[in-house]
């Protein structure tokens, strides 16, 4: 192949991005500490980093939503400006953002002819995308209706929307922002089948993830972002997931938590054919049973709205249930008051910790004792008493390490990896029987993750029943003794964690059982 | 009674609330909620007629109407697209100011004497339609005629034209058109601009068309708060938005003129001999606003119904998710 040679979309190729010396600062941060990173045409090149160090400072100012303090940007070795997404856009780079940038009220040619000149001047020229939408779904192998609304499609559907989208504009280099967070393993697949078709034709292709496997897979190099500044650049082949971990965090890390030996006891919560709606007023479950026993952890695996939130505030008693019984050590807990059922030693670690687990303007002493203000020794006749609620901090935030200035500052300054310290102090710390947790890691970088399925573990071995909602497959395996998988409101199946598979869970999280398929 | 006769002039009433309704209509796609409705169309009502008077041009009036009703949505504008503040709270703002304002600068507008008015004309042929015409196309206020046209085109526009589609994608998930070039600070300023607009537009045919005159805050009575509850009913669509203006224009008809004759369908007419049941039909419209918007303000409703995703929410750029 030449050097002028054109990508099957027609645009001509980047051969080389480079970033040289970029440095940005925040107030009081160092976000981005003279980086160096460069992209070629035919790769794919990971970016790694924990939460914070700085990878998608650096994506923002190559898609030019940040301005670099220092440094510059060279594409096919020249110095390029790139001062709004508009010039990023013109000069050939994509970016798939990891929360969709879809209308979901719109079809798929709408989305993609968004903030296009149309061909019509005023008038939308739908058909005229459509068309072209096909042209490029043909030449790069992603199935699309263009007339398709996006509400109704799936999320790997949208992804390849988006793909679409950037190559519509002429993408030659496209930047994914965690493009496997939110997909099941066989879509993820399917992603890696167009990836290596873009590379083959020629696209450079940045990868940011946390998921270390698929670095190892469909990457050619990786580097490794940590507290701003770039720890190194190495082709893949020559390091494994174990190196990559310790060099994100910068201390050896453990992989597989231990799971010890943990005999299963009674059953200590019970779901029998429990029904509730959603908030879009459609049926949230359609009819769940499941047992929790002590000293176990039941996965509840699925992709995102297919129940998990229903599940949780079901039990929690946050959402009516329509019919069907919920019994917690014997008694029946249906439909009872969240504060009785908190009384009965239900702990719940929310999905959205910073919204339902905490309260934002409130300090860490106070959050901390969220569930059990109301009583001995933390209040006696409706006067608090501070002494005891300030032991109380001191003793917690030493105990779950929660790295916070003071127990005053208010929770909303801290990091989300001590906010949900913070939030799972609170929960374990009153010898729950029942733990409802719901996504404990989204969002936590290793090391906090680490921690929290660490005390989750601990919880398990300790005796408690433990149900774990999770999209992130890894964590369910490493994690759950059994795994129910969540589709449309109903348990597809319940599988135990030695016999299940990321391609058996995959199917059963698409609607499909692997027996029928 | 005449019904054709009240369904004419509910016509003609309705297409005030028509205008205020669009242009909320419009405002609120853009996911700007500006509950300022009736004070701009009070500033509408009153720049209106006093311009007229001074001018002696009915246009003038019209014209010097709608921008000042669109110069003050911009306050409202300002505070909450870019200040980020709380739209309802600003909204009910507007509505005072607006109503303050226009008492203010009215002040003795009421005994200014009379003031050329827009022409009434009926079309051709369509006039001559058996019922209809008569209703909608006999002796009607260019006003009239003009909301007839405005009504597709606002549907046109929104549903078919590629200004439309940044609008409806401003309204439902701002953080993707900012993402792709869409000005989405700049689109809403526009709308609520329009929106205002509209409102004094809607004023403006009160106090120049249908009702001529100043009477303070009794020349709207209200109606911006029909319009913000037409906006909810009719689903964020402006076709439904002119039957439901329409509806509420003929029904105020015919609560007013119900009240007139002394027999009604051969009967001594209560509305006449009982002014209490005239009260309580006056009640109505205004009953029915309340419910529509308690209603469409539960979440989970407003969904269901169409509401534009973003509706009420400022955008912050760099804020994750909507």
């Amino acid at each position: 192949m030449s050097e002028t040679d054109n990508l099957p979309s027609g645009r001509s190729r980047i051969h080389s991005l480079e970033m040289r010396g970029i440095t940005k600062r925040f107030p009081g941060v160092l976000a981005s500490d003279h980086v160096n990173f460069d992209v070629k045409a035919g790769e794919v090149h990971a970016l790694l980093g924990e939460n914070g160090a700085g990878k998608s400072t650096l994506m923002k100012i190559l898609y030019g939503l940040y301005h670099p303090d220092e440094g510059e940007i060279l594409i096919n070795g020249k110095p390029v400006r790139i001062s709004s997404p508009t010039d990023s856009i013109n000069l050939g780079i994509g970016m798939i953002h990891q929360h969709f940038m879809l209308v979901p009220t719109l079809t798929v040619a709408e989305n993609v002819a968004l903030g296009l000149p149309s061909s019509r001047g005023l008038l939308t020229d739908l058909d005229v995308v459509s068309k072209r939408i096909v042209d490029l779904a043909d030449i790069y192998g992603l199935r699309l209706d263009p007339s398709a609304y996006v509400w109704q499609l799936s999320v790997g559907q949208q992804q390849r929307i988006e793909i679409i989208k950037a190559l519509y504009r002429g993408a030659a280099l496209l930047i994914l922002d965690e493009p496997t967070a939110v997909l099941t393993p066989q879509e993820v697949d399917e992603l890696f089948v167009i990836m290596r078709q873009m590379t083959k034709d020629g696209h450079g292709l940045v990868f940011i993830s946390h998921k270390l496997h698929e670095v190892v897979e469909i990457c050619n190099r990786v580097s490794v972002l940590r507290d701003g500044k770039m720890i190194g650049t190495r082709p893949t082949s020559e390091t494994t997931k174990q190196d990559l971990a310790n060099w994100m965090v910068g201390r050896e890390v453990g992989f597989a938590p231990d799971r010890g030996n943990v005999q299963r006891g009674e059953i200590r919560l019970k779901l029998e054919d429990v029904k509730c709606g959603s908030d879009r007023g459609t049926p949230g479950l359609r009819g769940v049973s499941l047992d929790i026993h002590a000293g176990e952890i039941l996965g509840i695996a699925g992709v995102s709205g297919n129940g998990q939130r229903e599940l949780a505030e079901a039990v929690t008693g946050l959402r009516k249930v329509i019919s069907g019984k919920v019994t917690l050590e014997g008694g029946e807990i249906t439909n009872l008051q969240p504060a009785e059922i908190t009384e009965r030693l239900l702990s719940y670690i929310p999905e959205e910790r910073m919204k339902d687990g905490m309260i934002k303007d409130f300090t860490v002493a106070e959050n901390l004792i969220l569930r059990e203000h109301h009583k001995p020794p933390y209040s006696n006749y409706g006067f608090l008493n501070l002494k005891n609620i300030s032991a109380n901090a001191d003793m917690l935030i030493k105990k779950f390490r929660v790295k916070t200035p003071s127990q005053e500052t208010m929770a909303k300054n801290l990091s989300g990896g001590n906010i949900q310290k913070i939030v799972l102090a609170r929960e374990i710390s009153r010898t729950p029987r029942v733990i409802i947790a719901a996504q404990p890691t989204r969002g936590l970088d290793i090391g906090a993750t680490e921690y929290v399925r660490e005390q989750l573990l601990e919880q398990r071995k300790l005796g408690t029943a433990i149900i774990l909602i999770s999209e992130d497959l890894d964590e369910i395996f490493a994690l759950s003794d059994r795994i129910a998988v969540l589709y449309e409101g109903s348990v597809m199946d319940i599988v135990p964690r030695a016999s299940a598979t990321p391609q058996k869970l995959g199917m059963l999280m698409a609607g499909v059982h692997p027996e029928n398929a | 009674m005449d019904f054709i006769i009240i369904l004419q002039a509910g016509v003609a009433s309705g297409t005030v609330l028509l205008f205020a309704t669009l242009g909320e209509l419009l405002a609120e796609r853009s996911g700007v909620l500006n509950l300022g409705v009736e004070g701009m169309m009070l500033i509408g009502a009153m720049t209106g007629f006093s311009v007229a008077i001074k001018t002696g041009n009915p246009w003038m009036g019209l014209l010097a109407a709608m921008l000042f009703a669109g110069v003050i949505s911009q306050i409202h504008a300002f505070i909450v697209i870019t200040l980020h503040a709380d739209q309802v709270v600003s909204g009910l703002a507007l509505t005072f100011l607006g109503t303050g304002i226009s008492l203010v600068l009215g002040e003795g507008l009421s005994k200014a004497g009379t003031v050329a008015l827009l022409p009434n004309f009926s079309i051709p042929l369509l006039s001559m339609i058996p019922i209809l015409g008569p209703i909608f196309f006999t002796n009607q206020s260019i006003l009239v005629y003009i909301g007839y046209l405005l009504t597709p085109l606002a549907w046109y526009y929104i549903n078919r034209t590629r200004p439309g589609l940044h609008l409806r994608a401003v309204g439902e998930y701002p953080s993707a058109a900012d993402a792709l070039g869409i000005n989405v600070f700049l689109t809403r300023y526009i709308y609520v601009f329009v929106g205002g607009m509209l409102a004094g537009l809607g004023g403006a045919t009160i106090s120049l068309a249908v009702a001529p005159g100043w009477f303070s805050e009794l020349t709207t009575g209200g109606q911006g708060w029909i319009a913000v509850g037409l906006v909810i009913f009719a689903q964020w669509d402006p076709v439904r938005a002119a039957v439901g203006s329409y509806a509420f224009g003929a029904l105020r008809r015919l609560i007013l003129d119900i009240q007139g004759p002394t027999i009604l369908f051969g009967a001594a007419n209560p509305f006449y001999y009982n002014p209490y049941w005239g009260f309580f039909l006056q009640m109505l419209p205004y009953a029915f606003t309340v419910i529509v918007l308690v209603i469409g303000s539960r979440e989970a409703i407003r969904k269901r119904l169409g509401a534009p995703a973003a509706l009420g929410n400022p955008y912050i750029r760099g804020e994750r998710g909507k």
